[in-house]
This record gives C-alpha cells, sequence and structure tokens, in this order.
C-alpha cells in the first residue's frame, strides 16, 4: 500500500492570494494513498523542507506530492529534501499550481479548482512512479568558444588560465570583432586597438588555445559534458602553416578595387588579403568572389597567378578545399556578437542616398588613425572638412515591431558623447548637434562623462528627434527636426550626418540556436536560463552565453560577462564526470517490431537495433531485430515513446501508464 | 480635461496613445508644421491628457495635410495625423446644433440629390 504525502505551498501571497491552500491540502487529503496532507508558508525554505523530511520519516512516505511552483524552479530542492530523508529522489512530484494555476488565474474559486485537478494528477503518477537512480558520464575536458570577438577572446582566456584546452571558432579571417574596428573607447578615451591586440596576441600564444579562423560550426551533437562539433575550416587558398603574414602578396595582386569589408567599404582592398595590420592570424585570405583567377573558375588557367609569384614561402594553393574537423567538448560557449541594423527601412535618413550620411560604426572606421582617411575626419564624399555635423540617436532602436528593434540598443548614448567630443577636441572649429529621445548613461562615471560633452567641449544636444534629411545640391544637408523644448521645429544645413544605428544578433545566430537546441528571444537574442540568477548559461545544460549575444552589451560589461561565462565553463570542466538524468527511454524488447520508427525521431542518435535471439511459444529459436536505447546518450524527451506504434519504448518517470494516469485523475 | 470628448477622439481614431514615446519625430517631419498652432507630438500628449476643447478651438486642425509623413515615420507607429483627424471630425460633429432635423428632411427631397448625400448631412450636422 503507497503511502504518499501531499505539501501545498503559499510561496507568500504569489499562490495564497489566488488559491485556497487549506482547502487545496484538504481535497488532497483524501485522495488514495495519501496519508499526510499539509500547508505552509513557504515549502522551500529550510522549514518547509524539514516538514517534508519529517513526514517521511514519521509516515514511512513512499511518495511526495509537492504543490508549489514550477518544478524547474524547485524540483531538485524537493529531491534533495528526500533523498536527504532517505526516500528515492525520483518519488517526489511538483504539481505546478503558480505558474500554471496562480499567476494565471484571477478567481479564486476557478484556480483552487484547477489547483485540486493538479494535485490529483501528481498523487495519481506518484502511484506509479518507481525508483530510479542517476548514472554518471564522464565530462571531456575541452571547450569551444563560438565568436571571436572581444567576449570569445575573454572566456577562451579565462578558460584557458584554468588549465583547459580551448577552440575559439571565428568565422571573419582574423579575431578581434566589433572591438577590433572601434576607434576609443568610452568612458576612459583609452585606444580600443592599444587594449585588444594585446588579448588578441595572447590568445594566439597560449598554448592551451587553438583559433580556427575564417571557420564555422557546422554541426553539433551529444550532450552536457559529451558533446561532437564538427568545424568547417572555410578554403582561404593560403597554406596558415607556411604564411607569414608578410603581405607581398596583397601589393601584387593587381585587383584592388574590392570593397574593403573591415572599412566597412569606406575604401577598397586587393583581393587577396590581410584583414588589417594586427590581424590574429596574421594570414593572407583570398577573396573567391573578386580573385581574377578563382573567378575564372579554371585553376589551371594560366590567367593572373601573381600573389603565388610574389609568395616567398609558397603558402599560396588555388586548389585548397574545405576541411572539416571534428573534436569532443565538454562546454560550449556562443559569443556570436553582434551587427548594426540594416538602414534600407528608414529613407527619411537618406542613407542610401547621400555618402555624408553614416552610421556611428562607419564614423568609427572615418576617425581610426588606420581607417580610409588616416585619422583624418573627411567626408566620404568628397574628402573635405566637416563643420557641421548632426547626430540623431535612437535609430532603428525603441520602435514598435514594426518599425524597427523594440529594445533600447544600449550603447549609442555613450557613444554618441564619445564621437561628439572627441569631433569637438580635434576640430574646434566643426559645431556638433545631437539630437536626442533620452539620453541614457547608467553606468560607472558614464554621466559624468556625457556632462563633460556638453558642458566643456559645448556640444548641442537638443530634446527631439530629426525627421527628415535632404542632401541638396551644394553638397551640404538639410537636416530637419524638432526641439521639443522650445517647441520648434529646426532646419540645420550639416555637412554630415551620422546614425546611431540600433544592433541586432549576428545572424549566424538562429541557426546556432537551432544547432545547440538552446533557446533565442523574439529578436533572436539567446535567452538565458534565469534572467537574474543564471545570467551567463543558457537553458541548455552545457552551453554558456557570452557577450552581445545574449543582449546589447558595452564592452565592459561583454568582458564582465566573458569571464563569468567562463568560470561557469570551468566548473563543468573540473568535474571528472557529471550525473545523467535516470530520466530515460528503454525499449521492451518483446514488444518491439523493429519499425525503426523511434530511431528515425531520435534527435541524439540514442537508439541503435541490433538482431537477438528470442525463444518463441513453439520453443523454436528466432532472430529477430529490435530497439536498444544508450542510457549515456538519450536526453529523456521522449519523441521515441509518441512515435513507436507499438507501445515498446517507455520513458522511465514519465511511463506511458504514468501519464495514462495523470490524465485520468484529471478527467475524473 | 474632458473625458467623453477623449474617448470619442480615441474611439474615432484608433489611436492609442499611450505608446507615444516623446520623441518628436512626427513634428520633425510635418511639413506644415510652421503653419500650426499645435503641432502633431502635441497633438498625441493634449489628446493623452483629455485637452481636446483647446485642439477643438484651435486652427491646426485645418492646417493638416494628412500627408500622413507622421504616420508613415512614427517609431512607435502612434499614427498622429489620425488624431489630428478625429479632432477634426470631433470638431465638425460638434457644429451645427441640430442644423438638420429630421421632420425637415422630406421637403428637401430633391431628385438630383443623392438621398445617400442627406443621411450624410444629417450624421454630421445633427447632434
Amino acid at each position: 500500500m503507497q503511502r504518499i504525502g501531499v505539501f501545498v505551498c503559499h510561496c507568500g501571497t504569489n499562490i495564497a492570494a489566488t488559491v485556497d491552500v487549506k482547502a487545496v491540502a484538504e481535497a488532497l487529503s483524501h485522495e488514495p494513498g495519501v496519508v499526510i496532507s499539509q500547508e505552509y508558508q513557504y515549502m522551500c525554505s529550510e522549514a518547509g523542507q524539514n516538514l517534508v523530511k519529517d513526514a517521511i520519516k514519521e509516515y514511512g512516505l513512499t511518495g511526495v506530492v509537492v504543490c508549489s511552483c514550477s518544478p524547474r524552479m524547485h524540483e531538485n530542492t524537493f529531491r534533495k529534501a528526500a533523498a536527504a530523508a532517505g526516500l528515492n529522489p525520483y518519488l517526489v512530484e511538483i504539481a505546478n499550481i503558480r505558474e500554471q494555476c496562480s499567476w494565471i488565474h484571477k478567481e479564486i474559486a476557478t484556480a483552487t479548482e484547477k489547483a485540486v485537478i493538479l494535485g490529483k494528477a501528481a498523487v495519481a503518477k506518484v502511484h506509479l512512479n518507481t525508483p530510479l537512480t542517476a548514472g554518471e558520464s564522464p565530462v571531456a575536458k575541452r571547450a569551444l568558444v563560438i565568436g571571436g570577438g572581444i567576449a570569445g577572446i575573454q572566456t577562451a582566456l579565462d578558460i584557458a588560465e584554468a588549465g583547459f584546452e580551448v577552440d575559439i571558432v571565428e568565422k571573419e579571417a582574423t579575431i578581434g570583432g566589433k572591438m577590433a574596428q572601434i576607434d576609443k573607447t568610452f568612458p576612459t578615451l583609452d585606444c580600443a586597438a592599444c587594449i585588444l591586440t594585446p588579448k588578441m596576441v595572447e590568445a594566439s600564444q597560449n598554448e592551451k588555445i587553438t583559433i580556427h579562423s575564417y571557420s564555422e560550426v557546422s554541426a553539433v551533437k551529444g550532450f552536457v559534458g559529451n558533446f561532437t562539433a564538427t568545424i568547417k575550416k572555410k578554403k582561404r587558398f593560403v597554406d596558415e602553416t607556411k604564411c607569414t603574414g608578410c603581405g607581398l602578396c596583397t601589393e601584387a595582386c593587381p585587383m584592388k578595387k574590392v570593397p574593403n569589408a573591415f572599412n566597412l567599404g569606406l575604401n577598397n582592398r586587393s583581393a587577396i588579403y590581410i584583414p588589417f595590420a594586427q590581424a590574429v592570424p596574421k594570414v593572407a585570405t583570398i577573396d573567391p568572389n573578386y580573385c581574377l583567377k578563382l573567378r575564372k573558375g579554371d585553376v589551371n588557367d594560366k590567367v593572373c597567378g601573381k600573389c603565388a609569384e610574389a609568395c616567398t614561402v609558397g603558402a599560396i594553393n588555388y586548389h585548397q578545399q574545405d576541411e572539416y574537423i571534428e573534436q569532443k567538448y565538454g562546454a560550449i560557449v556562443v559569443a556570436t556578437g553582434f551587427n548594426p541594423i540594416k538602414l534600407d527601412k528608414y529613407d527619411e535618413f537618406a542613407y542610401n542616398q547621400c555618402p555624408d550620411v553614416v552610421t556611428s560604426l562607419e564614423l568609427e572606421r572615418l576617425m581610426n588613425a588606420a581607417g580610409p582617411n588616416g585619422g583624418t575626419l573627411l567626408r566620404p564624399s568628397d574628402k573635405t572638412h566637416p563643420h557641421k555635423i548632426v547626430f540623431v540617436q535612437c535609430v532603428g532602436s525603441r520602435c514598435d515591431d514594426s518599425k524597427g528593434k523594440p529594445y533600447c540598443s544600449k550603447i549609442c548614448c555613450m557613444y554618441t558623447a564619445k564621437h561628439a567630443m572627441l569631433i569637438r577636441e580635434k576640430y574646434p572649429d566643426t559645431e556638433v548637434y545631437v539630437f536626442y529621445i533620452d539620453v541614457r548613461t547608467p553606468g560607472k562615471n558614464f554621466d559624468e562623462f556625457y556632462r563633460r560633452a556638453v558642458e566643456q567641449y559645448n556640444v548641442h544636444y537638443i530634446k527631439g528627434m530629426v525627421g527628415k534629411v535632404t542632401p541638396k545640391a551644394d553638397g551640404t544637408i538639410d537636416v530637419q527636426a524638432s526641439d521639443l523644448l522650445s517647441n520648434e521645429q529646426l532646419h540645420i544645413d550639416a555637412d554630415m550626418v551620422v546614425l546611431a544605428t540600433a544592433i541586432e544578433p549576428d545572424q549566424t545566430a538562429r541557426p546556432l540556436a537551432t544547432m545547440l537546441t538552446t533557446q533565442m528571444d523574439t529578436n533572436d537574442f539567446f535567452t538565458e536560463a534565469h534572467a537574474k540568477l543564471r545570467p551567463v548559461e543558457s537553458a541548455t545544460a552545457g552551453i554558456f552565453l557570452s557577450g552581445a549575444c545574449q543582449g546589447p552589451k558595452d564592452i565592459p560589461e561583454t568582458v564582465a560577462q566573458a569571464s563569468a561565462a567562463a568560470s561557469k565553463a570551468i566548473g563543468l570542466l573540473v568535474k571528472d564526470s557529471i550525473t545523467c538524468n535516470p530520466c530515460v527511454a528503454h525499449s521492451n524488447e518483446l514488444m518491439c517490431n523493429g519499425c525503426s520508427a523511434c530511431e528515425k525521431v531520435c534527435p541524439y542518435g540514442a537508439i541503435t537495433y541490433q538482431d537477438k535471439e528470442f525463444r518463441m511459444p513453439d520453443r523454436t529459436i528466432a532472430i529477430r531485430r529490435v530497439a536498444g536505447v544508450n542510457p549515456a546518450v538519450c536526453q529523456g524527451c521522449g519523441a521515441c515513446t509518441v512515435a513507436c506504434p507499438s507501445g515498446a519504448m517507455d520513458l522511465n518517470g514519465f511511463s506511458n501508464s504514468q501519464i495514462m494516469a495523470e490524465v485520468d485523475a484529471i478527467c475524473k | 480635461m474632458n473625458n467623453n470628448l477623449k474617448e470619442q477622439v480615441l474611439r474615432s481614431s484608433g489611436v492609442n496613445v499611450l505608446k507615444c514615446m516623446r520623441c518628436g519625430k512626427c513634428s520633425g517631419t510635418c511639413p506644415s508644421y510652421d503653419e500650426m498652432e499645435y503641432h502633431p507630438h502635441q497633438f498625441v500628449y493634449m489628446v493623452e491628457k483629455g485637452d481636446i476643447e483647446t485642439l477643438m478651438n484651435s486652427k491646426s486642425i485645418y492646417k493638416c495635410l494628412t500627408c500622413f509623413a507622421c504616420v508613415d515615420r512614427c517609431p512607435r507607429n502612434v499614427e498622429p495625423a489620425k488624431v489630428v483627424e478625429a479632432v477634426r471630425l470631433a470638431t465638425i460633429r460638434k457644429q451645427g446644433n441640430n442644423h438638420l432635423i429630421a421632420d425637415n428632411i422630406p421637403e428637401m427631397l430633391d431628385e438630383d440629390l443623392p438621398q445617400q448625400a442627406i443621411v450624410t448631412a444629417f450624421r454630421k450636422y445633427t447632434k
């Protein structure tokens, strides 16, 4: 005979304000097998857990039902409490009467009725629970970091520091990411390259770190502690091991009119290129879309070949093919970063019409000493000094969903203040206007920085938004905007307009999330496991989040999160083995008809078929093809139990009979 | 503050004025700005406050070109021009004080005049 204890939690007023918890406890006390039914204010507190533990000992409970919050929140807490009192932890069931009941209902009567039904279902299920024992699986002592910007570099350095092997996979020809393109950094105005490039070098020289540049993750299989990733090293037509980065090939290349992606197309480069002087790895890459030889289609043709002639070490290889590497990892850190959005939808700012309307990232390149103008700020159209510059904030940020991004891009207020200040410092004869909706400066020394731009550098901050930008025949730009405080419409005759463009997650993020079975929000930012308490972990075990792939962030925040993600990954990698989930599938070989339906739906490749000998009723021996589950690989998703036509597949802890018992209890 | 008028303007415009984030882009883009005593962003804010009668008594409601530049460019999709139109409509409906009396309509029937015009006029010029 089962002896079941029911424990109903008030969760303060979270549950008790909408659910009559006393009535729930009373109703459930009459369920078959229930020997004790109690309610308490905070069941997850130590006193609450002691109620459970004491009842297990006192009543010799064979099953426990806790009516409380979601099992995602506290199932583990109560399982541990049960285990401490000597009850198998898998004999504990949670009835979610908070997220699925009290939070979504308003009327006490209906919420209470539903809570009772959810409790009854859990009691019915726990009747059929069986003790389960968790197995263990080994942890591969190697981490994969996807993305080689400042977030990925910092995460990799920290993991390597702890003594573990790390691979960085970067899709571009060099690591460094967006920070490498930035000129100066707020609020201290130190140069980005001066603080980033030493870290890039450190990463390349660290024995524990392997950098796969110009590479992509093409497949990921497995689970926490035991991932297998396939890395595609894209053909760059240059042997990385031979190339010394001398740059002779780039000089020899006759195809010089390739838009320079690193400078955002503001100047040109050659078809064979090294992205920038401090690139890591400093290896040349041929752009096959522009290379005269590769575009020809037949590499054996005698076209061009100037780079191969110039190369003194014979590193050029026109026959190079994509290479695939397979590697085992214990932990994966996503650091795919961000991009500015495309401005095609915002015709009013004339971005596509006028070369002197630029994005803020383009301005970074225009002001950078290594940029297209060698650090002198010139208008892209006629290479003259601009004397009046208008900055527009919130371009594409804080919009209705139909108009742009609904979120604040967070970094624009500060970098605009930085740009305004730097321009006023270097070119005091230039007037700078900033149109803002709000100036958002939460951060250490941030508001002081913005005030300096206004008070010391006399940047004109105007509360209002630019409505229309019109390039004029004389080369200037008419900026029509509202000044809300003086309640007038302004027309500014500007030489340049800079748009603080909203940022969005990199396009590679969504396919990657599918590959990793991690969650994203509607804006394609990766979702953290808990918004407040687990900010650097994804909801999928073993996948961690670093930097702007999780939400807009400035550099200090990105570095902080990168190190936090590293410490979480290290916490996993130091373990020799991790406890597996015992709620895995198993097949009843006598019922299995060998149809392979389960094998086809299994997302983890946990099911294999083998031929086995069976004794038949007529005492003959028959060989039948039956399914078997590898419990170390199975993640307990249950897809096979649904697919199985003969009912041979069943899931521990969520057996078909348990689910049916729950349904029966609900329908009763 | 006139809650009935506010309700009427909100209902007939179909605009949720609370979506406004006070950026002023509508007034930044308005080609009729200098002609108007109250500007598009003020329309939205004054309707939110319920200060409709001031708007109804202002010539601004006839200065709006209904070019919909503000509707097109509003980042929050507030649609200020529809608010202006709704205030204009409230004014038109208010005017008249029963210029048309139902009993007089049969006399006005004319073969050349579509009946629809009379119905429309009746709707507009009757309290």
